[in-house]
């Protein structure tokens, strides 16, 4: 059984088609991308796999769950976590606050433990913080944990937003341009950590990204969408010689 | 029967005038700044003790003076004072909080707080006691069988309907009407384009203040007690038909501000009049669950 | 042993406050203030949750005061008095003293439960669509008890003061200021509990970014009709309080202008600061106290000073000058309150050694 199997999603917005016939079928421990010019339609993927969009039309499903009519958190507590293009931690909470929160899904208590503070709740808060410790310890993190992300250097706030993915143990984590924004030396680092993670996390990594020396040093397997229609897939040999792809980006004239 | 059914139309589509004059007030400066600005259905009772005061202070000076001439020269006076004070109400509380970039939460508490100046200032200066509004229109009734009308209720039906003509006019014809719209695009790139912005703002509270004057006016010729709650509720009102109408839309509010007419004078022909609140702010509250954006509102994407 | 000396601080002083009224060192007035204080800074601190906390912009906490004030006051007349419109007494007037504080939560949980008419629509608006709700539920909230003739409708409710009596009756001792004092603490040890749990900061989260909060497993709308609930229930409790110190309930006291008294205690705080809140009810409750004699002295002073015409009187309608003005001043020079969102701890660190936050 396939990890993800998407069948022919489609997203319609008042009569403009963002995303066609869009499939794709992950097995398990694939490094793949989605890549396209601006405006292709590649976030509203990302969006209808993580339940904030409910596709118009096709079917989504996850470790042989149909997705459909599923919220944003219950996605993730399935066992799909995302990354944004523009990083979106809670940035006035300490780091550990960041991933302790992102336990939401699985705290192991309820209000009235919280307001009696009950030995479930404590065995709990402290399981949340060890969690997020170990979690923030394996990326090298673990010097921040009470700091604040807004006083962060950008390259880090990026790995914070990657740890709070891991964090809920995915089996599949999509990361919306993780290279967006950062210097040459901490993309250099961001592959590095990518490359970690799918070593040592043995999960299904889908990544959105522009910069392609970042996806062609990663990916084993490459999809093209323009105008929310897949026009090439292949390996990133293929990928790079494909016309099509070309024409996409560069424009008809140039060939 | 059929008298009746007329009758009450034609009373809802008075009432629904006075909504739809304040709630275009509403929508035009919701439109450009995206401010609620709840200060408005107050700014509605000022121009009504203004309409009074000079109303009394002419009447003073020239008793023998015609009713008709004496409103001539009231009602473009009102209607400047209210614009002054609605535009004080920019320059003094709004624009400094604008300029710092506060956070539009900000904008809203001081527009609501700012209302509530208004109101309870009032009543500290000029006490309790009610004022009553001279009377400056003779009245004439027309009756076309059952039905009557005055020629005051047809003057406040016709006034709302030219006010919402001109308005549409200056709003897409006219050059001020383009940078209004153009502001609630975006506030940042207009002027990087040479529009002067605090104009435009100031020109939008002028005309917003002084149709809330011209309805304050009306409604005080109609209704002739004032007190200075009397802006609270009907401008409350004004406000749902403005949202009712999709905020941000003239034509809305307009249409907005004869519907909760008309819903108002059915509730009343149907329940007990204490009903007419309840059931005004339900229906808000129903619209806002359904549709939020209104009639002729555009729902905004919220982009992730 | 330091974790308890503020629990025992706490204890000790109302102990201290419930003597003094009992031996009648303080007079009734003064027990009125302090049990106000407590009521607003149950309200203060509920709203908090909300307006604070979760970073929405609800305008209506007095509709739900208004719900808990009637449903304990009618509950409280209805079971241990005689009265007109409900007859005799259900139960025996002694049980009073023991069922108040029963009342009181049964009162609590049906503001929360109301509190679920505003809390819905949240799912879906914020900012000022959620204020335009939130007022109108205040409205609707109002204008329901009016239009309820058997409850007194406009003319107000009653009767709340036999309540007090027949507590009274069982053992004389200030039962409002002690339920007072011991629900104040309460509250604002639930509220501290609340927003210190990785539970509850999943409202936090949905204020920073709740797109961002939705994404990482936190149930916003769960968490919202939660904090919904817990806020308006809080406020509920204050309405019972509130009606039993007065003996008397109108609907029009719990109008917008109540409302408004609760945003500017918030923001005065400071939004998402407990101990703000704490802090900014105590002070508002002695402004209003003070200009009640501040009002006619300055009246005086003016008028000696021929700076007021004569006819002119300083009435106490300023009062409702002077609050919102405060509040334009605080948006305009100081917007983040007292407190912004630090607590005290934050400000004075040696205090961490009584009583962690977090």
């Amino acid at each position: 059984m396939s990890l993800l199997q998407i069948t022919n999603m489609s997203k319609t917005f008042g009569g403009l088609r963002a995303v066609s016939d869009f499939s794709i079928s992950l097995e398990g421990q694939e490094l793949i991308a989605l890549i396209g010019p601006n405006g292709a339609g590649k976030t509203t993927v990302f969006n209808m796999v993580s339940g904030f969009y409910s596709p118009t039309e096709g079917s989504l499903v996850f470790k042989g769950k149909n997705l459909a009519g599923l919220k944003p958190h219950q996605v993730t507590a399935l066992g799909i976590a995302r990354t944004f293009q523009n990083i979106r931690l809670w940035h006035d909470m300490t780091v550990l606050e960041n991933i302790q929160i992102s336990q939401h899904y699985n705290l192991g208590y309820n209000l009235l433990d919280a307001f009696l503070r009950s030995g479930r709740y404590m065995k709990n808060e402290k399981r949340l913080t060890d969690r997020g410790y170990e979690i923030l310890e394996a990326l090298d993190l673990k010097a921040f944990a009470l700091e604040k992300p807004k006083n962060l250097p950008y390259g880090l706030q990026r790995r914070v937003e990657i740890a709070r993915a891991l964090s809920i143990n995915p089996s599949l984590l999509l990361l919306d341009e993780p290279a967006a924004g950062l210097n040459s030396a901490d993309v250099k680092d961001l592959i590095k950590l990518i490359k970690w993670i799918h070593g040592e996390f043995k999960i299904a990594i889908w990544m959105i990204e522009h910069q392609m020396d970042v996806v062609m040093s990663l990916c084993s397997w490459i999809k093209v969408i323009d105008f929310g229609v897949t026009i090439a897939e292949g390996t990133p040999e293929q990928i790079q010689k494909n016309p099509d792809v070309i024409k996409a980006y560069l424009g008809d004239e140039n060939i | 029967m059929l008298a009746s059914i007329i009758q009450n139309l034609f009373n809802a589509f008075q009432w629904g005038s006075f909504y739809s004059l304040i709630a275009l007030g509403y929508t035009l400066v919701y439109g450009v700044l995206r401010l609620i600005n709840f200060a408005h259905g107050d700014i509605f009772m000022v121009g009504a003790y203004i309409a009074f005061f000079i109303a009394t202070a002419i009447l003073g000076m020239a008793m023998s003076l015609p009713g008709w001439m004496v409103l001539a020269m009231v009602i473009p006076a009102t209607m400047i004072l209210t614009a002054l004070v609605g535009v004080s109400l920019e320059r003094i509380a709004y624009r400094p909080l604008r300029r710092k970039g506060a956070h539009r939460l900000y904008v809203v508490i001081t527009a609501l707080m700012c209302g509530l100046v208004l109101e309870n200032g009032n009543l500290a200066l000029l006490g309790a006691s009610r004022k009553s509004f001279p009377e400056l229109v003779d009245k004439v009734v027309y009756s076309i069988g059952d039905v009557s009308m005055t020629n005051l209720k047809i003057g406040v039906v016709l006034s709302a309907v030219l006010v919402f003509i001109f308005l549409q006019f200056i709003v897409t014809k006219t050059k001020i009407g383009m940078a209004m719209r153009a502001i609630s695009y975006d506030k940042f790139a207009v002027p990087l384009m040479g529009i002067p912005i605090d104009t435009v703002i100031v020109f939008t509270f002028i005309l917003g203040s002084s149709f809330a004057g011209l309805a304050g006016l009306l409604f005080a010729l109609s209704y002739p007690i004032l007190d200075p709650y009397m802006g609270a509720m009907v401008g409350w009102k004004a406000f749902i038909a403005a949202v009712v109408g999709g905020i941000g839309d003239i034509r809305g509010a307009f249409l907005g501000g004869f519907l909760l007419g008309f819903v108002e004078i059915l509730v009343v022909a149907v329940f007990p009049s204490t009903y007419r609140d309840l059931i005004a702010f339900a229906i808000l509250m129903v619209i806002l669950c359904i549709k939020p954006t209104g009639m002729f509102g555009v729902a905004g994407t919220t982009k992730i | 042993m330091q974790k308890l000396t503020v629990p025992t601080l706490l204890l000790a002083m109302t102990g201290v406050v419930v003597f003094m009224s009992h031996q009648e060192y303080i007079d009734l007035y003064i027990q009125s203030v302090i049990m106000f204080m407590g009521v607003n800074i149950i309200l203060s601190s509920s709203f908090n949750i909300v307006n604070g906390y979760m970073g929405e912009f609800a305008c209506g906490h007095a509709g739900f005061m208004a719900v808990g004030a009637y449903v304990t006051s009618i509950l409280n007349v209805m079971l241990f008095t005689d009265d007109k419109v409900f007859g005799n007494a259900l139960l025996s007037p002694e049980l009073a003293v023991f069922l108040f504080p029963v009342t009181l939560l049964v009162g609590g949980v049906a503001a929360a439960l109301a509190g679920v008419l505003v809390a819905i629509p949240s799912f879906k608006t914020r900012d000022d669509y959620l204020a335009i709700i939130t007022i109108a539920a205040n409205y609707i909230i109002i204008s329901t008890i009016i239009n309820m003739d058997s409850i007194g409708g406009a003319r107000g409710f009653m009767g709340m003061k036999k309540v007090l009596f027949a507590m009274d009756d069982s053992l004389s001792v200030p039962w409002i200021l002690i339920w007072v004092m011991v629900f104040t603490i309460g509250t604002v040890f639930i509220i501290r509990r609340f927003v210190s749990s990785t539970y509850g900061k999943g409202i936090i989260a949905i204020k920073q970014d709740e797109v961002a909060a939705e994404i990482m497993s936190v149930n916003t709308n769960r968490m919202k009709l939660v904090a919904f609930m817990l806020s308006s229930g809080l406020a509920g409790i204050a309405g019972g309080l509130f009606a039993h110190i007065l003996g008397y309930i109108n609907p029009n006291s719990f109008g917008i202008l109540k409302s408004t008294e609760c945003l500017v205690m918030v923001y005065l705080g400071g939004m998402g600061s407990l101990s703000g809140s704490v802090l900014s009810a105590i002070i508002f409750t002695l402004l209003l106290e003070s200009l009640r004699f501040v009002l006619p002295w300055m009246d005086t002073v003016l008028h000696y000073a021929h700076l007021l015409p004569d006819g002119y009187e300083l009435s106490q309608v300023w009062k409702w000058v002077i609050i919102p003005l405060i509040l334009i001043l605080l948006m305009q020079f100081r917007p983040e309150g007292i407190m912004g969102n630090r607590e005290l701890s934050d400000i004075f660190p040696g205090l961490k050694r009584f009583y962690s936050f977090k």
